[in-house]
């Protein structure tokens, strides 16, 4: 494994086990690297949509194709930097099969200065037979001078330049 | 309560992922306001801390579902076909507040508009824009 890959890694891992959302959701990184992730989400009743079907809910697929992304922008990019989802456009080809964990391969397909683009498949055995799709664009370095913590103090005054992102 | 008190109350208690994430909504006539509060464990960036982008988007989704649940009885959740999300700016650890508008709700298909906010409602966090398939009761 490429030391880019090696740190990729450990980038999946840190927002696996350090997002609590992600823990929550018990999502793991089966694969990493050269721009693709590929992550799982474990079939769990609390996470269900539908409980007259059992499928799981619509946003847990929301969740795991940002992470998903996430990940694959760090997987394609030679250093860590930090990075916001600036929008998510999710296609629902049909529902996710009861009692099953669904994947999620995500590859980040072009970074330009500012902004890495993103396409992403969630399924259960074929990612030819998909759940559903997903199209992403994240903005690159976008906390870029935010310390940790920066989200505990109130915005500053002008309310309409803050930076977008709800960082995953 | 009335009918659609009681349907919007049906629906986000009928959800497993909304009682997850701790949605709640009021009501007030026709207009109604989802409310997500904030927890650990919707937290996606630990560091800044920042809520979950998909967590934002989930929020959005079922406020989608939900109001359409008030506009009208439906034989069973509308199937969302697609939802399109921007990001704003970072979900800081508060509560979030969202609204839909249903732009249309013909006889299959619904759009629905969603913004979330924080502290202030002129300067929303996310929006959503969904597309729903939808089964009205005949009656």
């Amino acid at each position: 494994m490429s030391e880019t890959n090696e740190q990729s890694r450990l980038i999946a891992t840190a927002m696996n086990e350090g997002s609590p959302q992600a823990r929550a959701l018990g999502f793991a990184t089966l694969q990493i690297g050269e721009g693709v992730a590929l992550l799982k989400v474990p079939y769990r009743p609390e996470i269900v949509g539908d409980p007259e079907t059992g499928v799981i809910a619509g946003g847990v697929m929301t969740t795991l194709l940002d992470h998903a992304s996430g990940q694959a922008v760090h997987a394609a990019l030679a250093t860590w930097t930090s990075i916001a989802t600036l929008d998510l456009r999710i296609d629902y080809m049909r529902p996710a099969i009861p009692g099953r964990d669904v994947l999620a391969r995500a590859h980040c397909y072009k970074i330009t200065r500012s902004v890495a683009f993103v396409r992403a498949v969630a399924y259960e055995d074929d990612p030819e037979d998909p759940v559903a799709t997903a199209q992403a664009t994240f903005m690159l370095d976008s906390s870029a001078g935010k310390k940790a913590g920066a989200n505990l103090k109130p915005p500053k005054a002008t309310a309409m330049g803050t930076k977008p992102g709800a960082a995953t | 309560m009335s009918e659609a008190d009681n349907r919007l109350v049906a629906v986000l208690g009928s959800i497993p992922y909304a009682r997850f994430l701790g949605i709640t909504a009021e009501l007030a006539g026709d207009e109604m306001t989802a409310i997500l509060p904030f927890a650990d464990h919707i937290v996606g960036n630990p560091m800044l801390p920042a809520i979950h982008g998909g967590v934002l988007g989930a929020f959005m989704e079922m406020t989608a579902l939900a109001q359409l649940s008030v506009a009208a009885p439906l034989k069973r959740q509308p199937r969302t076909v697609d939802v399109s999300i921007e990001y704003l700016r970072s979900g800081r650890p508060l509560t979030t507040y969202a609204r839909a508008t249903i732009k249309k709700l013909g006889r299959r298909v619904a759009n629905v508009h969603v913004e979330a906010w924080q502290e202030t409602r002129s300067a929303p966090i996310a929006t959503l824009r969904g597309i729903f398939l939808v089964a009205p009761t005949e009656d």
